[in-house]
Formats: structure tokens, sequence, C-alpha cells
């Protein structure tokens, strides 16, 4: 469990820091810049959401971005083949993914380890399988286009980027606020039990397979927040939402930023989108150094940025 | 000029067409088969033996028919490509494992992030050296062609392959059967501190097994290569199927990898010529299945 | 100070400084006024994973065009801002709204991917930002879901299909085809076109065999091709091309069934590549590197010399795309910064001496060019597509009204 030693009290005043940025400078930024935090911000909902998974409740998902696409098209399909009105639109979305979560987990929860790893990496394939295939809905590879913007529908006066943003950051300070207080509930705190030796927490009378299957879902219900935003800031679903590549990068974001934290996977989206974003425009190689930066921070921070200075756990 | 077909079409019986298009799809079932055990059977080895779940496998076929492309190219000898592709991708795997998995032995989840780092390294490694352009070896000239036994037409090449991954893995299940070091493989899968209490090298052994399943891999790509060829992305192409393949064998088991090969080579080729609406899910389905119900897979050890 | 608290403090230290360097970064850029007096192009393809070579391809036709103009235009010089889309549609996105917002670029041109064709077009008409599109091939993109701010300089995928369909039957002589194809938009975009016509003559497609983007191992379809249909179609691109090549001879079907197909499927992107096997195909397409025009000889031989190898069709889109561009630049004597000018400029301009031949926009924003029927031949030791035949003019409606064929529906699976 965290110690709560000398040698990390320079984590409050880097998220002081870190909040103070989020929340007062977006109107003194440019577009662009404005617009890659507002990616964070979302990214970072769908980072914490699976820190849930695989920090507290020690299941690895390789497929988490799936509940993201499935809510994100949920609004997609709604928004534009339908034409349902706004909040339709994002209690079906919300209502898909976590729906889906909900069956995933039945199969699911009774893995552990390198087995859970697999079984949620087919399950994200075969959904991505079936954003391409099921081409009346979905639109197939061309995904769908054309969802409106968010800012006017849900009665904002101003529409764009920082307007957007603001409103991203309300639902990512919502969610992060509710992640935090799930985890440092008892159920939270029995997950993390589960985490560090299932074995026991059954004996205590702990229904772990229960726990693993409300995480799973819990899990997937703020993916789905996350992809709900995520179409409505691209205006467009892909089936790149959910694809494998996007499962993996957002699997390192957490355990690079540090899992178990809430905050470490946050700075891990911040740090990727960044550095992707930055990088490419002066290198074609920013995937080689990409991956360079992923070994070099492992061998130096196996636990993660955010982790650093905690005792190794086992 | 056009060419024109013949008034008189020959109409094949119905029932002779089922059992060629039978016939064939089994053969390329057995083709498929003997690529995937070559590619699983080092996956599930390095699963085995280090509990490594390793992303970059993908990359080790990959480099593997990259390289023999390269000296093939310049010697003209299809045999010094397969060689040096084989060695140089197994000192690779070595290396890989010594330097930087070693350290992290008891953290697998550490470990597996590491091959994801290296994975995206490789592969754009791999662009910057080589280009983007896809490419194919070329068949042996005394391999080219088909049989053509009645109506049935299967490339030799394909049989070729399916004869030699046959022999491969008789090979391995000789060694790991009946030799020592196959002894030591075992025990080490097994239970690596008492195996290391008896004696064996746990270090040096996981490097060497890492390192021939890093060269099963690039084997594996060298075999494909005049069929499949080689092309940026191909090293994710391949990983998840080799994964489903690990699953339903059991991690861990050669002779898992084998069945689970064989198992997922003949529903993937049969799936998607009799049900091609969902060739997405025809692999995955197994694998769902074979987690759903018994995660170990059919040799796997708990 | 033990290791671990050292390492802490330079991980807070670093996290702080790399805070303090982004926003000092944003803000900075935040702060550019000053309009400058280049003209600033934004350029966008895949460069990175399994499009990569297509994208550098692009890529390189334009940057040739830019160096033989000096990189200069309208009396300014020319800015190049080139972007990695990652064949990502929200990857694209982003950066484009880098290219547009940040980077302040006066016209965008690019893109690969028909999704990230798709994607972009409501953000450029949001933006008011001409945007040319050198080999988004999507249909639609230039019928129903047209923009004004958005011209096409490549093709439309059924485009040259409608006009093989008809060569396919009456010159061929073929009457009986399976086709086999990608299963995307692009396929059926394809196949649909090339059926139109095909049957309209009095043709048959017997099968259409549908194969996934990630298909390798095209056994399973090839046994179902019946080997007494006149001839199989084939719609593939990149290394899915040169595998299927590669394994429609290894089955045996290569001497006993006819082949045909789609340009991309001997594009010389994949077409040197490729071995005796691919001698023969006829395919159809509004370019080849073997085009025998005074135009093309100079691009392809300077193309040549420059890249070492021979130009494909995506090499040709951005060299013309280019000379588009400029050209469009021009007539406007380089004022940039009037984008409606700009745009109207783009559907009005005629250049000439385009390797592929005449070219002109349809009111629609598509080219009318000529589609040239090709068949693959060696010539001095290397594999080409000689053009055999060609049909002059043709537009992405083939030979209908305009108004009709929009009524109908899309081409589908």
């Amino acid at each position: 469990m965290a110690e709560r030693s000398a040698t990390r009290a320079w984590r409050k005043p880097v998220i002081a820091l870190l909040v103070a940025f989020l929340v007062f400078s977006p109107p003194f930024l440019s577009a662009y810049w404005v617009g890659l935090l507002t990616q964070v911000v979302i990214l970072g909902i769908l980072a914490m959401s699976l820190d849930l998974l695989i920090g507290y409740t020690g299941l690895p998902s390789l497929g988490h971005a799936g509940f993201f696409g499935v809510a994100a098209y949920g609004v997609g399909v709604l928004s534009t083949t339908y034409h349902a009105g706004v909040w339709t639109s994002i209690a079906g979305g919300f209502l898909a993914g976590t729906l889906v979560a909900a069956l995933f987990g039945l199969i699911v929860s009774h893995v552990r380890d390198v087995y859970f790893l697999m079984i949620t990496m087919a399950l994200g394939m075969v959904l991505w399988g079936l954003s391409f295939r099921w081409i009346p809905v979905t639109g197939g590879d061309n995904g769908i286009s054309g969802i409106p913007r968010l800012e006017g529908l849900i009665g904002l006066p101003a529409s764009g980027p920082v307007p957007f943003y603001y409103v991203a950051l309300l639902v990512f300070a919502a969610c992060a606020l509710l992640m935090a207080l799930l985890v440092r509930s008892p159920f939270g705190l029995t997950l993390q039990g589960m985490r560090e030796h299932e074995p026991r927490m059954r004996s205590l009378g702990f229904n772990t397979w229960l726990h693993g299957y409300l995480s799973y879902v819990g899990a997937g219900a703020f993916a789905s927040i996350a992809g709900i935003m995520w179409a409505y800031y691209n205006g467009f679903v892909s089936p790149t939402y959910l694809d494998l590549t996007a499962s993996s990068e957002l699997f390192l974001m957490v355990t690079l930023g540090g899992p178990a934290t809430l905050v470490g996977p946050v700075i891990g989206a911040g740090a990727i989108v960044i550095l992707k974003n930055v990088m490419s425009a002066y290198t074609a190689r920013w995937l080689l150094i990409l991956g360079i930066v992923y070994i070099v921070t492992i061998l130096w921070a196996p636990q993660g940025l955010w982790n650093l200075g905690q005792r190794r756990r086992a | 000029m056009a060419r024109r077909q013949p008034e008189v079409v020959v109409r094949e019986a119905a029932g002779t067409r089922q059992v060629i298009y039978l016939v064939t799809q089994t053969l390329n079932g057995l083709f498929s088969a003997a690529l995937l055990f070559l590619i699983a059977s080092g996956l599930t080895l390095a699963f085995g033996v280090m509990r490594i779940v390793n992303i970059a496998h993908g990359s080790f076929y990959m480099l593997g028919v990259y390289v023999a492309y390269t000296v093939a190219a310049r010697t003209s000898s299809l045999l010094a490509g397969t060689l040096l592709a084989v060695l140089v991708v197994a000192a690779v795997g070595f290396l890989m494992q010594r330097l930087f998995l070693r350290r992290f032995a008891a953290q697998p989840l550490a470990q597996m992030m590491m091959t994801m780092g290296f994975a995206l390294f490789f592969r754009d490694a791999a662009l910057m050296i080589w280009g983007g352009d896809p490419f194919t070896l070329t068949t042996p000239r005394w391999l080219a062609g088909s049989m053509e036994a009645g109506a049935v037409v299967f490339p030799w090449y394909r049989l070729f392959v399916i004869l030699v991954a046959g022999l491969v893995g008789a090979g391995l299940w000789i060694i790991n059967d009946r030799t020592l070091i196959g002894a030591r493989v075992r025990a080490t899968v097994d239970d690596p501190e008492i195996a290391a209490a008896m004696g064996i090298n746990v270090a040096r052994l996981s490097g060497g097994v890492f390192a021939v399943g890093a060269a099963l891999a690039a084997f594996g790509g060298v075999m494909g290569g005049p069929i499949l060829g080689g092309y940026p992305g191909m090293d994710f192409d391949l990983l998840p199927l080799a994964f489903v393949v690990v699953i339903v064998g059991g991690m861990g088991s050669l002779k898992g990898a084998l069945i689970g090969a064989i198992v997922v080579g003949m529903i993937d080729n049969f799936g998607k010529a009799l049900v091609p609406e969902l060739s997405y899910f025809t692999l995955f389905a197994p694998m769902v299945l074979m987690l759903a119900l018994r995660p170990t897979g059919l040799y796997g050890r708990a | 100070m033990e290791p671990r608290t050292a390492k802490a403090r330079v991980a807070s230290g670093l996290i702080a400084a790399l805070v303090a360097l982004i926003a000092a970064a944003a803000i900075s850029s935040a702060q550019t006024g000053t309009p400058p007096t280049p003209i600033k192009i934004g350029f966008m393809v895949p460069l990175s994973g399994g499009n990569a070579q297509n994208g550098r391809d692009i890529l390189n036709g334009f940057l040739m065009y830019l160096d033989e103009i000096g990189y200069r235009a309208g009396g300014r010089k020319i800015d190049l801002i080139v972007e990695d889309d990652e064949a990502i549609p929200a990857v694209g996105l982003t950066k484009a709204r880098k290219l547009v917002e940040r980077d302040e670029v006066h016209v965008m041109a690019g893109a690969l991917l028909s999704s990230t064709g798709y994607a972009l077009a409501p953000y450029i008409t949001s933006m008011k930002i001409p945007m040319v599109y050198p080999v988004v091939s999507a249909d639609d993109l230039t019928q129903r879901r047209r923009s004004e701010w958005i011209v096409r300089t490549g093709w439309s995928g059924s485009q040259p299909n409608h006009a093989f369909g008809e060569y396919a039957y009456r010159t061929l002589g073929i009457r009986s085809v399976v086709t086999i194809a990608l299963d995307y938009a692009f396929g059926w975009e394809s196949v649909g076109g090339f059926e139109r016509t095909f049957v309209a003559q009095g043709g048959q497609i017997r099968q259409k065999i549908w194969v996934p983007i990630s298909v390798h191992d095209f056994a399973p379809y090839l046994a179902q091709i019946p080997r007494d249909v006149d001839a199989v179609y084939a719609l593939l691109l990149g290394r899915s091309a040169l595998q299927f090549m590669r394994q429609y001879q290894e089955f045996g079907l290569k001497g006993r069934v006819r082949l045909i197909g789609g340009g991309t499927t001997t594009d010389e992107h994949v077409l040197p590549f490729m071995g005796d096997e691919a001698l023969g195909t006829v395919t159809a397409l509004h370019y080849s590197a073997a085009l025998d025009t005074p135009a093309n000889k100079a691009f392809a031989e300077s193309y040549r010399t420059r890249y070492k190898k021979i130009p494909s069709y995506y090499s040709e889109s951005m060299y013309t795309g280019g000379k588009w561009l400029i050209a469009a630049i021009n007539a406007i004597d380089g004022r940039v910064e009037d984008r409606q000018a700009l745009v109207d400029a783009l559907r009005r301009v005629k250049p000439e001496g385009l390797p592929r031949g005449p070219v002109e926009l349809d009111e629609y924003g598509n080219p009318i060019e000529n589609v040239y029927i090709r068949r693959v031949e060696r010539v001095n030791g290397q594999l080409q597509n000689t053009v055999i035949d060609m049909f002059p003019r043709v537009s992405q409606f083939w030979n209908f009204d305009p108004a009709r064929y929009l009524s109908e529906p899309l081409y589908a699976r």
C-alpha cells in the first residue's frame, strides 16, 4: 500500500500545478493546444477507468478501448442515422457501452492474469470486427461522420474549442471524483485486497467473482463516458477507436503513468498525446522514439512514473 | 486479342466439386497450421519458461523474412538467407531477453510492457532500414508449380512447408522429451525455483529458450516468405493468431501449440471459405470459448 | 539520499519542467500575430505504419514538382508543412487542426484513406479552407457528400471501372466473371462500377468473393473459383496484390482463367516486386507509368532519376495535384489569403502537360480524365503496364445523367 513518506511529498505540488494549468491556461492558448488538452482530458478519463481494472483490481485488460468505441458508436448512430436529440444520444451511448461491459463481464470475470489479458484482447478484436462488418449500422471502414457539435446542443451560449474543453474538463473532474471515491470506499478496498491476494479475500468471505465483475462493468461505464466525449470532440466515429492499437496504447498510458494511482494514468495519457503530436512535427521516426521512450521508462520506473519513490510491489 | 473460351463448357459434377473443395481446404488448413505452429511454439515456450507474454514475437517473424530477403538478394541463395535470418533473430532475441527482460523476471506486467516498446521499435526500425515496399521471396525452382491429383490442385511449396514444420515439430519433441536440455526446460517450466535449486542455470536457460523461440518465429517468417512475403505491419497481423493458438493449445505446452495450430488453421480456413461474412470472428470465437470454458487450454497447466 | 528518493526528485523536476515547457510552447504559439509572407501549404499523408510507402509516394510526387518550380508561386515563396496522419482518421483530424489553426496554412492537400477523407470533410468545410484530395477515391465525396471546399484531382473508385466493364465485354469478349475484391468501400465501388456496365452489355457476374483487408492467404478463396468462368476480376492493392498474384499462379489458375482487375492491382507501387505471374493481366486506371506521351516520359524519367523507382499512380497523383494547386495560386496572383478565390480558381483551372493526360474538373469537383486500359508486359527486362486502349474524357458518372446517377444508391456489397 502507499507509503506516506517524505519521498512522495513532491506529488501534491505537481498535482496543484497541473490542475492550475488545466483550469486556467486554455483561454490563453491557441486553439490547437486547447485541442490537445481536450484530448488529454478525455483520454485521461479513459485511462483512469482502465486503472480501476489494472491498478486497483489487478485485472490487466487489453481490450478496454472496446467500450470506449461502442459508446462512441452509440452516439454516432443515434445522432446521425436516427437524428436523435443530444441527451438521447448520450444516454444511448452510455447504455450501449455499459451493457456490452455487463455482457462481456460475465465471460471474463472468472479468469485472471495472462488469461484475462488474452480474453479481453480477443473480445476487443471481436468488437473491432463488428464495427468493420456491421456496415449498415457502423458504416464499416469509413465510420460515421457528421456528429453535431455538442456545445450548442447542451445549451451553452458559445461554441468552439475553449467551451468544449471546459465541458470536457467538468466531465473529467466529475469522473475523477467518482472514481477516487470508489477506490477509497469499502468496495474499492476490497478490490485492492483482491489484487494483492485473492485467495485470502475469498477465505474472508468476499465474493471475488462479483467484485471483479462489478469492477469490470464500472470501468466500462467510465470508459463509455470518455467514448461519448470523444465522439463529440472529433465529430465522427471510426473502427480505429477500438482496435488493438488503441487498446495497447491505452494500456501503455496506464502502466507508464503509474497504475493504482488514478493520477498516474492521466499523466501517462498526457505524456503520450503530447509526445506523439510534438514529435511527429519534427521527425517521421516518432514511433521509433516512442518505443525507446517506453523501454527506457520501464527500465527506470517499472511501477510507472507516478509511483516513483514507492516501495516495489511484488 | 480476345481469347474466347470453347463453347462446350465442362461442368464438374457437384459432388466431385465438394470433394475437391474439402481436400484443398484441408490441405491448406494444414499449411496454415504449419506456419502457426512455427510461430506459436516460440511464444508458448517463452511463456512456459519465463512467464513472458511477448508482444514483440510478431516482430521476430517479420525480421526473419526481411533479413532473409536482403541476404537472398545479395547471395542469390535462399538457404543462406534462411540460415542468417534464423541466427540474426536468435541473437536479437537472446540479447533482448538477457539485457532487458531478465531484469524484471518477477514482474510479468513490466516485461510485457517492455516487449510492447520493443515491438514499436522494431516496427519503425524495419521501416527505416528496408523501406515500406512489400516483397515476396522467390520460391525455390525445384518446388515451383503445383501437384495435380485428379482435379485437386495444390502447390508443392505449401506441401513442403507442411513437411518441414512437421519435422521441426518432431525435432522439438525429441529434444524436449529425450534430451537433457529438454528435461531441464521442462523442469524450469514446472517450477523455476526448484529447478534453480537443482543446479539448473535458469538465467542462461531462459535466454536460450527465448532465442530459440525467436529463431522459430523467424524461420516461420522465411517459410511463409514465398507465399505471404514481407510488408510493414505484418508483425501485428499475425500476432493475434499466434496468441489464439497458444491459448487454445495451452501456454507452455509444445504439444498444445501443435494441436492448437491445427485446430486454428482448420477453423480459419473452413470459416473463411464457408462463412466469409464472419471471417473476423472465426478466429476469435475458439479463443473466447476456450478461455471461458477452460482457460488453461487443451494441454496447459494451471 | 537513497537512490529511490533521488529518482523521485528527478522525476518531479522533470515533470515540472515538462509542464513548464509545454506551457511556454503553448502560450508562445498563441501569440503569433504577424501574417507571414510565404504561401503555406499543409500536407498530410500516412508516413508510418502499413500505408507508409504509398503516403511517401504521394509526398515524393509533390516534392518533385515543388522542386521543379523552385518552391515559388504567384510571386511568393512556398512553405510546405508535412504531417503524418498514421492512416488513423482521429489523428488526421488532429493534424488538420494543427495545420489550419496553429500553422495557419492557406491551403491543405493530401489524405490517402477514404476514412480519413470522410472524417476531414466536415472540418475542412467548417473552417472554409480549400483542400485538394489527390488520391482519396471514395465515390460519395464528390457526389452526395461533396463539399464546396474540397477538390479532387485524383479519381473516384468506380470511375475507370465503368469504362472497363464495357471494354471487358466488347473488346475482350468476356461473358462471365468472378470478382474477388477487398471487402470495404473501395472494393465495393470498384466492383460495382465494373458490374454496372458489364452486366448492362449482357455479361454475367457469377460470384462475388470478398476478402477481408487483413487477408494474406488467398487459398480459401481461390479454391472457390470455378475453372469454367471467362475471367477473374481482382481488386487489390499493396501487399495483398502481390500475394494474390503469387498465389493465383501457385494454384494453377494463371494459365487457366484469364485475370483482369482494378488498376491498383498492378499499379507500379507493387508491380516491380511481382514476377512473371503478373504478365498478361489487363487492368484499367487513369494512369500508367508506361504511358507513351512526352509529358509522362519526362515525368517518369525525372522521378526515376530522383527516387530510383518507377512512379506509381500515388506518385503521379500529387505531381498533378501540385500542378493543379500551383496553377490555381498563379491564377489568383498568389493572393491565397482569399480562400474563396482560391477554391474557385481550383475548380476553374486547366493545367496542361499533366503526366496522365488532359484533365478538367466537373461541377462536383471530380476530374474528367482519360481511362487507360493496360496490360502487364515485360519490356527491356522490366514489368510495365503497357497502355493498349484508352477511353477519353471519362467522368465519375460515366454516360449517365448526374441527377439520375445520384438518385440511385452508392455501390455496396
